[in-house]
């Protein structure tokens, strides 16, 4: 029933295929999403045969493509949100497209249109799931020495190289991370590669 | 592909993959997802009408089949054992549903949904424990309104469950809590383990494993990611402590394992054999591989 | 080696064969069909479709076969249906003061628009068995009224002490908001009460009498008068998108109960009467006017009234008000438990020798 409130009409001829087989497919990468926030930092691939909207890491689209309903917010960035993806989410999940940050369950962002994470909604302390999930498009993410990661998914530390964040990222990211149980949590993207951060990863730079 | 077809073959064609239609199986996903990110925080979802009791791990039973994909290897027991009828019933759900392979082998499964118990046997890195859980509130006992326990664990008020701890100690010089018995997680919330003996705690601390819970009835699930700290609630001075045996496995000779109690004849004579049917089977066949041993009697 | 509790696999197959040919009974005798039960045993069916939240008299009545008449069995068995049914869309409010009554009594008004109809009601019987049906009697068909008493628009008695302002209005909902469903997202409190309400139409019967008989003993603080009860049928209707308007999907049997309680006023309000609501599928009248006692009891808060008793509490009712968590996790206690129970075991025993250590020392 929400598919079809707001927007503008769909024009089906545009709109790209999703799944081959949607139970399969969205349960192989429900599971490298539910991997990349129990093991922070540590980079999974998302393998699907969707193809993907212009201006989409493959990664984000399968991710979102995975898990929104209609029951589900999704916020675009500028970028995304002039492009074709929208229009493919909401044929092929009918999520709701919002335009306020703070109605928003999911946020899908290129790394330099990223919105501060103090307008993000970030849950209360009594209801800390409320909080957005982001999925940011960054250049590339790599195991090699960078940051080092701790906090709960993490035996010791795990190090995590990304390309494309702004200066001011780590900075916020320790403000998100005091709040805790309050929070956003991030699936950083590039290419088929997806790591996550949950609020409870602490990040060394 | 044909892998995935010759699994197919043996599932109900009448019902979706894993039981639940898609979009509910979305609902959980999205659930776990956040309940991964903030551990041992119970967060409310819309749990389904199973066509199994309420009670019976409905709970267990959707995080499962929201999980569950055709290439995972299917491990279910109920108070250790592979055998019993309940574990047998959900087993079967499973590979009707699913068509999934099922192991009694703690190592080999991807997937272990369980009753009252932690395997013996260490879990590995990529394993994932579904627990099935009545009563996810470890306040409920003290406080049983939602709106108010909701409140504490927001803040953090845990006084009520230390001064019940207190009064135990107070009252019978230790602390009276066998199973069930409460745990703080990432040193944040306040959490129920699951009806386990308080023997299985220590596993749960910085397990490589993923720990999801899910409880149907009550319409929560929270989780606790691999090598997360889990401290079982207790005092400087009154430490936890797990249960010990004065006899060692009746049938494996284990020293280290929960031991179930069997009545044996109607003058009350007792044995005690490990409640991990698996773990006892090894090491049994263990012993008896190099040369047939009549047992431990 | 030891009996280990083994073959669990073959016990359940046993079980299912027993359970079958318990259920069926003498093969000697013909066999019931779920037309017959849908026909004769339409209380049941009746029950089985309110609490199993799916109006469907032929699955009911399957329900009710294939559960050898254990309601609660059979309002499992609908339920686990209906989850896996998909959800199109809600229909638009029915009306039930278009219903086609079949049955309508006021406690409140002796004669009022649209009359009384007594219509079938056990109210009336003497309690004395019937022999005559072991025999299986042919039954008369029944005098009806004329067609044009029954139908057409019947309003409520409670529209009529709103027009003098003497009871609470009932403003509609503005925009008709989509209602929460509870089969598909949890309970939260406080509740708003149509949620409550969501919640007291599924509730278990049994419950629901208990608590709303215990709120006119003194556990609450209730007066009511049964300001109307009405059985019959509404049309349901869809609104579908490519449309645009209302269209018939079919007709519901539906009773519905008015309560009215007194109430004194408070600093907020002056006094008036209040309303309680009760709605069941099928003919169920002990379960509407339960529910409407209910409703108003927890309606407490928002008028001010102190929470003192159990039909009052709004966790305490609506937590424990679905008979099916209920009896799973009443019965669930049949599950092993031999883990737990060791624990305490080992426990009791440590504190009993420790005791015997005690006293043996002193």
């Amino acid at each position: 029933m929400n598919a079809a409130t707001g927007g503008t009409p769909l024009d089906l001829n545009a709109v790209g295929p999703g799944f081959s087989d949607p139970p399969l497919a969205s349960q192989a990468v429900f599971r490298a999403a539910l991997n990349a926030f129990a093991r922070p930092g540590r980079i999974q691939r998302v393998a699907s045969d969707a193809p993907h909207p212009s201006g989409a890491a493959p990664a984000a689209a399968a991710l979102l493509l995975a898990l929104l309903d209609p029951d589900c917010t999704l916020w675009l960035a500028p970028r995304l949100a002039h492009g074709s993806a929208a229009a493919w989410l909401r044929f092929h999940t009918g999520c709701r497209i919002v335009s306020e940050l703070r109605e928003a369950q999911f946020l899908w962002s290129d790394a330099d249109q990223m919105p501060p994470f103090e307008h993000l909604p970030a849950g209360s302390e009594f209801e800390p799931e409320t909080a957005a999930t982001c999925l940011v498009q960054v250049e590339a993410l790599g195991d090699t020495p960078g940051w080092r990661l701790q906090g709960p998914g993490i035996e010791r530390t795990q190090p995590l190289t990304v390309r494309g964040l702004d200066a001011t990222f780590l900075a916020q990211w320790r403000a998100n991370h005091a709040a805790f149980p309050r929070g956003i949590d991030l699936l950083l993207c590039a290419g088929e590669c997806v790591a996550g951060l949950p609020r409870t990863t602490c990040i060394e730079g | 592909m044909s892998d995935t077809a010759a699994i197919f073959a043996a599932r109900d064609p009448h019902v979706n993959f894993a039981y639940l239609d898609e979009r509910t199986k979305r609902m959980i996903r999205r659930t776990l997802l956040k309940a991964v990110c903030i551990p041992g925080h119970q967060v409310p979802f819309g749990s389904r009408e199973m066509p199994l009791p309420y009670g019976w791990g409905t709970g267990g039973i959707q995080v499962t089949a929201a999980i569950l994909g055709p290439t995972d290897t299917l491990k279910v027991i109920d108070q250790g054992s592979d055998d019993t009828v309940n574990a047998v019933n959900i087993r079967h759900f499973f590979q009707r549903t699913a068509g999934v392979a099922v192991t009694t082998d703690t190592r080999a499964a991807d997937i272990i949904q369980t009753r009252h118990r932690i395997p013996e046997t260490p879990l590995r890195e990529g394993q994932i424990l579904v627990y099935q859980v009545p009563a996810p509130e470890p306040l409920q006992r003290l406080e049983p309104r939602r709106s108010e326990t909701r409140t504490l664990h927001g803040l953090a008020e845990y006084g009520l469950m230390h001064v019940k701890l207190y009064e135990d100690i107070a009252r019978y010089g230790h602390i009276a809590t066998t199973y069930d018995y409460p745990v703080r997680v990432n040193e944040r919330y306040v959490m129920s383990p699951s009806p386990i003996p308080k023997f299985d705690n220590p596993k749960m601390h910085r397990s490589a494993a993923l720990q999801l819970f899910g409880a149907g009835r009550e319409k929560r699930i929270y989780a606790v990611p691999p090598y997360t700290a889990v401290a079982s609630l207790a005092f400087e001075d009154y430490p936890f402590s797990i249960q010990r045996w004065a006899s060692a496995c009746a049938l494996c000779g284990a020293t280290d394992s929960f031991l179930d109690e069997w009545v044996t004849d109607d003058r009350g004579t007792r044995m005690f054999v490990c409640s991990d049917s698996h773990y006892c089977a090894t090491r049994q066949a263990r012993a008896t591989a190099p040369e047939p041993s009549h047992g431990s009697k | 080696m030891y009996v280990a509790v083994k073959g669990g696999e073959v016990a359940i197959q046993n079980s299912h064969a027993l359970l079958a040919e318990l259920r069926r009974g003498d093969p000697a005798l013909p066999e019931l069909s779920a037309a017959q039960i849908h026909a004769q045993l339409r209380l049941a069916v009746d029950r089985v479709m309110s609490e199993g939240s799916l109006y469907d008299p032929e699955l009911a009545a399957l329900a009710l076969k294939q559960a050898a008449g254990d309601v609660v069995e059979a309002i499992f068995l609908l339920r686990a249906y209906r989850t896996t049914l998909p959800r199109f869309g809600y229909s638009v409010p029915i009306e039930t003061t278009r219903m086609r009554l079949w049955r309508r009594i006021s406690a409140t008004f002796k004669d009022l628009p649209g009359g009384q109809i007594l219509g079938p009601t056990y109210d009336y019987t003497q309690r004395l068995l019937d022999f005559a049906l072991l025999a299986g009697t042919p039954v008369p068909p029944a005098p009806r009224a004329p067609a044009a008493t029954t139908a057409g628009l019947c309003p409520g008695v409670l529209d009529l002490l709103d027009r003098e302002g003497l009871i609470e209005p009932q403003p509609l909902s503005a925009a008709d908001p989509e209602p929460i469903d509870l089969t598909r997202e949890p309970m939260r409190f406080p509740a708003p009460r149509a949620a409550r309400l969501q919640n007291l139409a599924r509730a278990d019967e049994g419950f629901l009498l208990a608590l709303a008989y215990s709120s006119q003993r003194g556990y609450a603080h209730t007066h009511p008068f049964a300001g109307e009860v009405r059985f019959g049928s509404v049309e349901v209707e869809v609104i579908p998108e490519e449309l645009g308007f209302p269209v018939s999907i079919g007709d519901v049997a539906l009773t519905e109960c008015q309560m009215i309680n007194q109430f004194a006023g408070s600093a907020r309000q002056p006094p008036q009467f209040t309303r309680g609501y009760g709605l069941a599928f099928g003919h169920s009248e002990r379960k509407a006017m339960a529910m409407s006692l209910v409703d108003r009891a927890l309606r407490a808060p928002e008028l001010g009234e102190a929470i003192e008793s159990p039909a009052q509490m709004e966790e305490f009712v609506l937590s424990h008000s679905d008979n099916l968590e209920a009896s799973g996790f009443v019965q669930h206690l049949k599950l092993p438990h031999y883990v737990d129970f060791q624990s305490e075991l080992e426990l009791v025993r440590r504190m009993r020798a420790a005791d015997t250590v005690q006293q043996s020392e002193s």
